[in-house]
């Protein structure tokens, strides 16, 4: 049964993407895709009583084509987040530059659009009225109004339209924080973990939705993940931040790319081909885990008594 | 033994007795009309002197008094008039300078500090120097009131600006709202409830110097009745203006507590 209604669902989403969107959401926001250039960006926060000033980011050097879908892994806390901020104008960085299109980012740079990894919705307005919140400055109501039907029918949350915040569900929730910065339809699409909080079926089926919407209007789409399969599936390159072993048991302070790999073939991929399966090896060994799933540096007898006691 | 509910009976949510609206209407007037009975028994009975506890029927008595002179109309107008006044003035200018107090750091180092120390003097302190200096007309009672209604109003409304959520202030910011469209879109929602307790608080601080004020200097009004009242001796009418006070900020409070039930359904 829930095969069935995957199948039937994502044939609905490929549609709707295919026809609808493409149509209404080119009235309004910008339809240019932008270029965004990292140029030896480091980021230190400010120290604390306790704690030294502690850099977070350091010598990121980037440039993310304009369409392109670029994946940042990492594990967590190594500054995904604050590299993403940092590219929409809501953080600013201590060493280097961003630019998007040939100009520096200013502050809450109106080309970007941003998803959190919370879903932040204000509690007091609808699922539908949070959604519109994306709408490009000078969308006319009626258009907006379509957009935003259009957008919730999409992430399948056209039966909540009406429902406040907190009467949805953490996924939910998410849907519709997504569902609000594609409204935007902006130059600089930032993700952060959208798919984070979501079921495994519901992410599938919103990977899929995310490549439908690129698809029929191309932008440029910072993409951060700790899921190697969700970066394999959406992303055109990955980059992977990590912290830099200077020495053999030293490693430099702040994270800064340590891998950056193309992904072959084009999207939709089959989620099990066998290159695939090579560079998910590779990338989890950079985030230091045995391809095997088991934590590298963990020692193998963890103390659990073998079988004759 | 099974039983099959028909589909078109929806099973009736038993709301518990004491959320009932009649049974709280009820509730709240069992305990006056047991003091009522406890004060009639005593006068009765003799526990206590009529000069010193006059009986129910002596206070009815005195509010017909005071009404046929007009007196009651006439007092029960002024202090309203005084209150409302006071309070409309006070909770604006503290809605003002709470706003400002909360969302800007400058304003916040450079006032917050006078603010403080403001508040911190007693009501009375002030009314020596409100007569001499605006004499005994309206102004000084109305300036009183609005002295009151003022600071819970700055206060809560600073703190609650403050303490609004900052990813939500971000997101906003984000999606770009910026200065007044972001105050309506986001700050302001987020503190509506706030906003009102402090009205609340507001509006019974404002009665409290009201009768401050005309305690002090007035010819007219509730405190002026009390404090004549109280130099006469007559403590039936003192205690007609006592409970016409309890009526009056009962009443008063009760209309923004209807107003406070619509914004929360429709904010939070
Ligand atoms: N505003 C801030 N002030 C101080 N430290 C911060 C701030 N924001 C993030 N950090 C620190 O930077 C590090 C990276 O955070 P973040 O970018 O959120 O990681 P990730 O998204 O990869 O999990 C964390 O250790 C966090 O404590
Ligand atoms: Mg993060």
């Amino acid at each position: 049964m829930s095969a069935s209604t995957a199948t039937t669902t994502s044939a609905r989403l490929a549609a709707a993407a295919g026809g609808a969107p493409g149509r209404a959401r080119a009235a309004t926001g910008t339809d240019a895709a932008f270029a965004v250039e990292f140029a030896r960006l480091g980021r230190t926060f400010a120290a604390t009583a306790p704690a030294s000033a502690r850099p977070v980011l350091r010598d990121v050097s980037l440039t993310v084509h304009p369409g392109e879908v670029l994946a940042i892994l990492g594990t967590s806390g190594c500054g995904k987040s604050t590299l993403l901020r940092i590219a929409g104008g809501l953080d600013s960085p201590s060493a280097g530059s961003v630019q998007i299109d040939d100009s520096p980012v200013t502050e809450f740079d109106t080309r970007c659009a941003v998803g959190f990894q919370e879903p932040r919705l204000l509690p007091w307005r609808t699922v539908a009225a949070n959604v519109a919140l994306g709408l490009p400055r000078g969308t006319t109501r009626h258009a907006g109004r379509a957009c935003v039907a259009e957008l919730l029918e999409l992430v399948g949350l056209t039966a909540f339209a009406g429902h406040r915040p907190a009467a949805i569900s953490g996924g939910m929730a998410q849907r519709a924080s997504l569902a609000r910065a594609l409204a935007r339809n902006p130059g600089v699409l930032l993700l952060d973990e959208p798919f984070g909080a979501l079921d495994a079926l519901t992410r599938l089926k919103m990977q899929d939705l995310l490549l439908d919407v690129h698809a029929a209007a191309p932008t440029t789409v910072l993409l951060v993940t700790h899921d190697v399969d969700e970066a394999l599936q959406l992303a055109d390159r990955i980059i992977l931040l990590g912290q830099e072993q200077v020495a053999p048991d030293a490693a430099a302070p702040g994270a800064t790319i340590v891998q950056e790999l193309t992904v072959p073939g084009n999207r939709p991929r089959d989620r099990g081909s066998a290159e695939l399966a090579e560079l998910r090896g590779r990338l989890l060994a950079g985030l230091g885990i045995d391809r095997h799933g088991d934590a590298r540096g963990v020692a193998s007898s963890t103390g659990i008594p073998h079988f004759p006691y | 033994m099974t039983e099959t509910l028909a589909p078109s009976t929806a099973p009736a949510v038993r709301r518990p007795l004491t959320s009932r609206r009649g049974v709280r209407i009820l509730g709240g007037l069992l305990l006056p009309v047991l003091i009522l009975i406890a004060w009639q028994l005593s006068s009765v009975l003799g526990l206590v002197s009529v000069s010193q506890l006059p009986s129910p029927a002596m206070v009815w008595i005195a509010t017909v008094d005071l009404f046929d002179r007009g007196e009651l109309t006439l007092y029960v107008a002024i202090s309203t008039q005084r209150v409302l006044i006071g309070f409309v003035a006070g909770a604006v200018l503290g809605l003002i300078a709470g706003a400002l107090v909360g969302l800007s750091r400058a304003a916040d180092v450079l006032f917050a500090p006078t603010l403080g120390a403001i508040r911190a003097v007693p009501s009375l302190a002030w009314v020596p120097l409100l007569i001499i200096w605006l004499k005994y007309g309206e102004e000084s009672k109305i300036v009183l009131v609005a002295i009151g209604a003022f600071f819970p109003v700055y206060t809560t409304v600073a703190l609650a600006l403050r303490h609004v959520d900052r990813h939500l202030v971000e997101a906003g910011r984000a999606f770009g709202l910026r200065g007044v469209k972001l105050f309506t879109a986001v700050q302001l929602p987020a503190v509506v409830p706030s906003v009102i307790s402090g009205l609340r608080l507001a509006l019974a601080q404002a009665w409290l110097f009201l009768v401050a004020a005309e305690l002090l200097g007035a010819s007219m009004g509730l405190g002026y009745l009390l404090s004549i009242s109280g130099t006469n001796g007559r403590i039936d009418r003192i205690l007609v203006a006592i409970i016409l006070l309890a009526l009056l900020g009962k009443l008063t409070d009760a209309i923004l507590g209807v107003f406070e039930k619509y914004a929360i359904t429709k904010w939070a």
